[in-house]
């Protein structure tokens, strides 16, 4: 079962010689064919192409290139559909984009190509990326792989609904607000949201810039360690990425978490949280002392006005970001009698309502007469967040927290009440505002239903080995990460539900 | 002009100038004028999903270096802003550009208007993004993104001008010390100079300011003084009639010579103005900003006053050697080496820049020393030779490089002074001309210098002029 597989699993085989890119890109392409109609994670996906890179990885192996120069070679990698690959499309989940084909490569598809990673197939997002169930992509929504008729999370829902139902060994997400550890916690897989800098935005179509960061959704801890190094370091294409040397994340990996203290943000136990999930956390914070661990309560006091900073900041960035949006130059034109009218009828058409909404918010908050009300005091209490955090950071290694308040929730539940989902990102926000880093991992499941819950930990500024450290200790003394979902397979004449995946030629 | 006799204006410019960087100001892309449209364009200048912008650190020492010589003070630390608007030649519908924390503020120019030295007053100059260029068709509109991204440098004014004619002299004595400082080549012609002008009139005398109208799409320093003529003189009419201004903006139609109204306060943009989250704050080293200093060159006007004053040159002459500063550097060469820089300035200003021009020569093809050019001086000033000759040793050393003395020499041009000598040559011309001879003494004066002439031939030009004047006068009235 060669879709059962991890990054590194699959890396041993081949470098065994066991088996070829080509076999194992089939698999993947197979194991699509079979349950996309039901999972429906990606929006797109070249099976041509992706066996044409397959070929040429293996081709490289056959005269000499191995793992330890290209560690990625030959490992199918599957992208959100916001991260630009030459010559693949970039949707953004959006109509706007949806016959856009990116005409250059985002720094993270170039390292990946180096790194010899076949990179197929557009995974399924929100719109832009934003939200927080994968259902506000005008592609349909993904379903989470554990249960059919919940959400996979969002934003990056089709990347870890992907990455569950093994339809690709890993993939590469983007987080603004939690859009990575959400969506990993939900489908029962581990998602990275690196420290602000960390990984070059260039090629990330921008939803909120000083908040936006790529990071790897896999399988295991160590595919996560395996994916950020690949992916990290100084990009002069992109002005706030830092000039911070990018250690080896595999040498971080120890089982081992013996005198680390781990800080328990108070604000963060609080009575929104599901029973369950609360239960899975306590037990969680065992392991981790049993392990050697030391629990310090520590205190985050601004972190209620986490979720009002972040609906000003990142709207009002985001209804600059998609300005760009109206039809003169690429992407889709609604005619109108003058310039105004065609932005109007274009945008009007090309956009979803969750945009909409965020665009309108975004204008209000830098309005003259406003800004300084809104746009400015939120940059103040991000600041004071930041504050918040680094001070802790002074007394703990990293943090422990939940990701969400709830498991899995229901398609529909919370769509026609915006603030609701909104205040879903809670646990995640804060370190996008504070511009940390953070990890989600799988660390349970509800009864019944069966639906993963995942546990956060947050690190430092460029502290992603401490967290990756206590993360892999944690993973190797559970076993929730061996759990995978039964997904009933179909064959590609079942009728489908949703919308299914544009396939391409 | 009874009329604003009455009433003053209050004026202030907006100049922008487009930078000579070799790229765009936040990608790879040549900043290069007349390229085919969209030749010059990338993802990121044409805003492309997902791109960001990467400084261009060469504009922002240009545009720090403009500072400079606009006497500004440089901030320790500037930031780039988004200012959001929607129009079809803006590929991002923002513009990024210093809004609340420019690259330069607080500074002056001073310049030459009607006879004496005005200053107008910089409020700031700050660094900003060129847009593309709509091209409308019979059927259809283009947008042309070459120039989108080029860096543009904003120049804003005080409202320190006062008439059509001093803005004019400002736009002028601006243009000069950007393109004297290597900051823009400000070609008109290719777009690389544009101004927004801002002017309001009021009672002459009183403090109060009228109400403030913007003009916009002069695209000549010409345009911008016709534009402003026209407006102050239509604001007072408004006044005189009884009429009420109300802050607006203007369009100047440089066909038809008028201002039209585009739009009154009420519909003014909102742009949305935020400190743009792609890039950092600059704040540049006390190191990187002391070697842009290095680069301060002296000002076109400082440079005329220093002329006029150090060498005695007359303004023309100064002039001269401002508006050809490679000339101007010879000539303070040859005038180190001369007490008559006067004399000097007038054979590199008259002869040696026309031979130049004739030959098509430029100034390291000079093939003699500046100093030659003293030691000619020197030549002439002491009586060695006469000015005739002086024409002839410039035009031998222009082409053979030798100095002036060893012409002399060669040719025996060492001028006659010896009395004697003189007269020899005198009685020689006497008596081979009775007939001018008879005139002369017949009372036609004229006589005399045909005269002179035959002298200055016997003595192959060397003869001393004013002696061969003395002499003859003498003899034959004698």
């Amino acid at each position: 079962m060669l879709d059962q597989l991890t990054v590194t699993g699959l890396s041993s085989l081949l470098a065994r010689g066991e088996t070829s890119s080509r076999e194992i890109t089939q698999t993947f392409l197979q194991r699509i064919e079979q349950i996309e109609p039901l999972i429906h994670a990606f929006i797109s996906w070249d099976a041509a192409d992706a066996l044409r890179q397959a070929d040429h990885a293996d081709k490289l192996r056959a005269t000499g290139a191995s793992q330890a120069d290209k560690p990625l070679l030959g490992i199918p990698i599957a992208l959100k559909d916001i991260i630009a690959v030459r010559g693949h499309p970039l949707t953004c989940g959006s109509r706007i984009l949806a016959n856009f084909v990116s005409p250059y490569d985002s720094t993270v598809a170039e390292k990946l190509k180096t790194a010899g990673a076949v990179l197929f197939g557009r995974l399924n997002l929100d719109e832009f990326a934003m939200g927080s169930s994968t259902e506000n992509s005008a592609f349909g929504p993904t379903r989470n792989p554990w249960a059919l008729d919940r959400v996979p999370g969002g934003s990056s829902g089709g990347a870890a609904a992907a990455v569950a139902a093994g339809e690709c060994p890993a993939a590469l997400g983007s987080d603004t607000g939690g859009s990575i550890r959400q969506p990993a916690a939900f489908c029962g897989v581990v998602g990275l949201k690196p420290t602000y800098g960390r990984v070059s935005r260039y090629g990330l179509v921008a939803y909120a810039s000083s908040l936006d960061q790529i990071g790897p959704i896999t399988a295991t801890v160590t595919d996560a360690a395996l994916l950020l190094e690949v992916i990290s370091g100084y990009d002069p294409r992109d002005s706030t990425s830092v000039q911070e040397p990018v250690p080896r994340y595999l040498d971080a990996l120890r089982e081992d978490v013996k005198g680390i203290r781990i800080g328990l943000p108070r604000e963060y136990m609080t009575g929104i949280l599901h029973p369950e999930v609360r239960k899975a956390i306590v037990n969680a914070m065992t392991v981790l002392e049993q392990l050697g661990a030391h629990l310090v309560e520590v205190s985050l006091p601004h972190t209620e006005y986490a979720i009002a900073t972040y609906y000003l900041i990142a709207p009002a960035e985001a209804s600059s970001n998609l300005a760009r949006y109206d039809g003169v130059r690429y992407g889709l034109r609604v005619d109108g009698p003058d310039p105004v009218a065609m932005y109007s009828a274009t945008r009007g058409a090309g956009f979803g309502p969750e945009v909409k909404r965020r665009i309108m918010l975004g204008t209000y908050a830098l309005s003259s007469g406003y800004y300084e009300a809104y746009y400015l005091r939120a940059q103040k209490v991000r600041t004071l967040i930041r504050q918040d955090f680094l001070r802790a950071f002074e007394l703990v290694d990293a943090m422990l927290t939940p990701v969400s308040p709830t498991p899995p929730f229901m398609l529909g539940e919370k769509s026609g009440n915006p603030l609701d989902m909104y205040l879903s990102d809670i646990f995640t926000l804060s370190c996008n505002l504070a511009g940390i880093c953070g990890i989600s991992v799988p660390c349970g499941f509800t009864t019944a239903p069966r639906l993963p819950i995942g546990i956060q930990f947050l690190g430092r500024p460029f502290g992603e080995e401490t967290i990756l450290r206590i993360a892999y200790a944690y993973e190797q003394a559970t076993s929730w990460h061996k759990e995978r979902p039964i997904v009933p397979c179909v064959g590609p004449d079942i009728s489908q539900p949703g919308i299914p995946g544009t396939k391409l030629a | 002009m009874s009329s604003t006799t009455e009433y003053e204006a209050v004026i202030g410019l907006e100049t922008h100038v487009q930078l000579r960087t070799r790229s765009k100001m936040w990608c790879g892309c040549a900043n290069e004028f007349g390229a085919p449209p969209n030749t010059n364009v990338c993802p990121v200048c044409l805003g492309l999903p997902g791109v960001l912008p990467v400084a261009n650190e060469e504009a922002l020492r240009l545009t720090v270096l403009a500072g400079l010589l606009l006497n500004c003070e440089i901030p320790a630390r500037a930031r780039f802003d988004r200012k959001n608007y929607f129009y079809p030649d803006m590929p991002k519908n923002y513009q990024i550009t210093q809004y609340d924390q420019p690259s330069a503020v607080r500074g002056w120019v001073d310049f030459e208007f009607e006879g004496a030295i005005q200053r107008v007053r910089i409020t700031r100059a700050h660094l900003e993004e060129d847009v593309g260029k709509s091209m409308h068709f019979a059927q259809t509109s283009g947008v042309d993104f070459n120039r989108a991204g080029v860096p543009l440098l904003e120049i804003v004014s005080e409202p320190d001008i006062t008439s059509a004619d001093m803005a004019y002299a400002y736009l002028n004595a601006l243009k000069d010390i950007l393109v004297f400082g290597g900051i823009s080549d400000c070609d008109m012609e290719k777009g690389m100079v544009r101004c927004d002008v801002n002017v309001s009139v009021r009672p002459r005398g009183t403090s109060q300011l009228g109400a403030k109208i913007e003009i916009k799409n002069m695209n000549s320093f010409s345009g911008v003084r016709r534009a402003l003529e026209y407006e102050i003189q239509r604001q007072v009419s408004v006044l005189k009639s009884g009429g009420q201004l109300v802050q607006s903006t203007r369009r100047w139609d440089d066909q038809t010579g008028v201002t039209e109204e585009m739009r009154t306060k009420e519909y003014a943009h909102d742009y949305r103005y935020f400190p743009d989250p792609d890039l950092m704050a600059f704040v540049p080293s006390e190191q990187w900003v002391n070697d842009v200093r290095k680069c301060v060159v002296e000002l076109p006007l400082a440079r005329k006053q220093r002329f006029m004053r150090d060498y005695k040159l007359p303004a023309g002459d100064a002039q001269v050697f401002v508006d050809d500063v490679p000339l101007g550097d010879y000539f303070e060469l040859v005038a180190r080496h001369t007490p008559n820089p006067k004399g000097a300035a007038n054979w590199v200003i008259n002869n040696m820049r026309a031979l130049m021009v004739q030959t098509g020569k430029a100034l390291k093809d000079i093939r003699f020393k500046p100093e030659a050019i003293g030691e000619l001086v020197a030549l002439v000033d002491q009586g060695k030779i006469s000015s005739k000759s002086a024409q002839e040793v410039f035009a031998e050393m222009f082409l053979t490089g030798e100095s002036p003395s060893a012409i002399v020499d060669r040719k025996g041009l060492v001028q006659v002074s010896d009395t004697a000598a003189v007269e020899a040559f005198c009685d020689q011309a006497i008596a081979a001309n009775p007939g001018p001879v008879a005139d002369f003494k017949a009372g036609k004066a004229a006589a005399l210098n045909f005269l002179k002439g035959q002298v200055m031939k016997l003595s192959r030009g060397r003869a001393n002029p004013a002696l061969v004047g003395e002499i003859l006068e003498k003899k034959l009235k004698g």
